[in-house]
């Protein structure tokens, strides 16, 4: 009765979105957005706030926001203050797995002995998945990726190596440091931001030419926090999975 | 014509995987359906140019969120033999 | 054809979210209902023949046609809350399983 029932509610659901996608004006077909209809042209045109003669790779200078992916400069720039909020979120949720796992202090033991090569050669294999996500946290305004997948990876390769070595345990104070100075490193950035142009998280650092490494003024900043910050949130969320009740 | 090909697959799959998900009687095995989901999805995402999302998603999805639920699968069968 | 099936994975994740009675299987049908929207929300900004929206040494200038980037934005901070959320609801999984050694919610209740 009750699988009866769900199975019309979502039936019925689906079919009334299908519905209503099929003569809508502002929702095209599949593959046939209007962008011009959009707020999106003015974030590829750069141009949300006054009006500039283009866009060019490599030669444009001091543009509104100086990123040369777009998605980026929507993320860190645009809506910067939603990602303020969003990493918060990401802390609070980090901060209730400590409160409800938080009590146990020893760690999941393996099923099997790690050997010495399988130790050593993921502490190699850790510095080059490290070096990655830093990779990817820094060159966030240029290339896909970006301090969320950044940090993601830097987590990763912690977890790499809570699962090559059944001894090992990361120094979960170190953690929590790091995360709260990045987090109080964003805010004072917002406030810079209130204090010098007048808009909280506003970029007040020179845009440089599109596409090269130094540009786009705050953006690879506010990246590298975020990555910091979610990689230690990620990792100790990790640590207190791996850990078990008793002594 | 091949893109729209692929669409199709692609589409196919990620719901037979998302049925095998649901409908499976082992844990474990869901958690590893879920797992080729988000990996799919991934490719979902590439055929729709979001390289940014794709990358998020592949980490994070398939990697990350993956653990987490093997971990908690992990924990309890530890417990569950001490009885 | 990918938006219907981001559709149809969302209303499947729906219906498992609606009728499993195990906390580990809900979590799951949470995760295959936010992989759905994710793709539904995607594939609204979809354009054929749209470049991604970065702009490189290929991809130089504002006036080609590109994918619109707002949804991957919204998307990419989804994912990100998505494991946030599905990491506390597996903490509480573990918490329940702790206490009444069952995942399932029909199973509890005595102790």
């Amino acid at each position: 009765m009750k699988k009866v029932l769900a199975l019309v509610f979502v039936l019925v659901l689906g079919a009334l979105i299908m519905n209503h996608l099929n003569d809508n004006n502002l929702f095209a077909g599949f593959g046939d957005a209007m962008l011009e209809n959009r707020v999106s042209q003015s974030y590829i045109d750069r141009d949300a706030t006054e009006n500039n003669d283009g866009v060019v790779f490599d030669e444009s200078l001091d543009l509104e926001s100086g990123a040369a992916n777009t998605v980026t400069a929507i993320v860190a720039d645009y809506r910067s203050f939603d990602t303020l909020g969003e990493v918060t979120v990401l802390f609070i949720s980090s901060f209730g797995v400590a409160l409800l796992l938080g009590q146990s202090k020893k760690r999941i033991a393996l099923e099997f002995k790690p050997n010495f090569m399988l130790k050593i050669g993921s502490r190699a294999l850790f510095a080059v998945i490290l070096m990655t996500g830093v990779f990817v946290s820094i060159h966030g305004h240029l290339t896909p990726g970006g301090g969320f997948p950044g940090g993601a990876m830097i987590a990763s390769s912690m977890l790499l190596l809570y699962l090559a070595d059944d001894e090992f345990r990361a120094k979960m104070r170190g953690f929590k440091i790091l995360e709260s100075v990045m987090g109080v490193f964003y805010i004072i950035l917002g406030l810079a931001g209130l204090m010098i142009t007048g808009f909280f998280l506003e970029n007040f650092l020179d845009n440089g030419a599109l596409g090269t490494l130094f540009s786009a003024g705050m953006i690879p900043i506010v990246y590298i926090i975020i990555g910091l910050k979610v990689g230690s949130e990620i990792s100790s969320v990790i640590d207190h999975f791996l850990s078990e009740e008793g002594a | 014509m091949l893109i729209n090909v692929l669409e199709i697959i692609v589409s196919i799959l990620l719901l037979l995987l998302a049925f095998l998900a649901l409908s499976s009687k082992s844990l474990i095995k869901s958690v590893m359906f879920l797992s080729s989901l988000s990996m799919l999805s991934v490719v979902a995402f590439v055929l729709m140019k979001a390289p940014d999302v794709a990358l998020t998603e592949a980490v994070i999805g398939s990697g990350l969120v993956t653990s987490l639920f093997v971990f908690t699968l992990l924990a309890t069968r530890k417990v569950g033999q001490k009885q | 054809m990918l938006q219907i099936a981001g559709l149809l994975l969302m209303m499947l994740g729906l219906y498992g979210l609606l009728t499993n009675r195990n906390v580990i299987k809900i979590i799951l049908a949470l995760n295959i209902l936010e992989i759905g929207l994710n793709i539904f929300i995607i594939s609204i900004g979809f354009v054929r023949g749209g470049e991604a929206p970065i702009f490189s040494s290929e991809t130089t200038s504002n006036a080609l046609v590109y994918v619109d980037p707002l949804p991957q934005a919204l998307v990419l901070t989804a994912i990100v809350i998505g494991v946030g959320t599905t990491a506390l609801g597996l903490a509480f999984a573990k918490q329940i399983y702790a206490k009444y050694h069952t995942f399932e919610l029909d199973e509890m209740g005595e102790e």
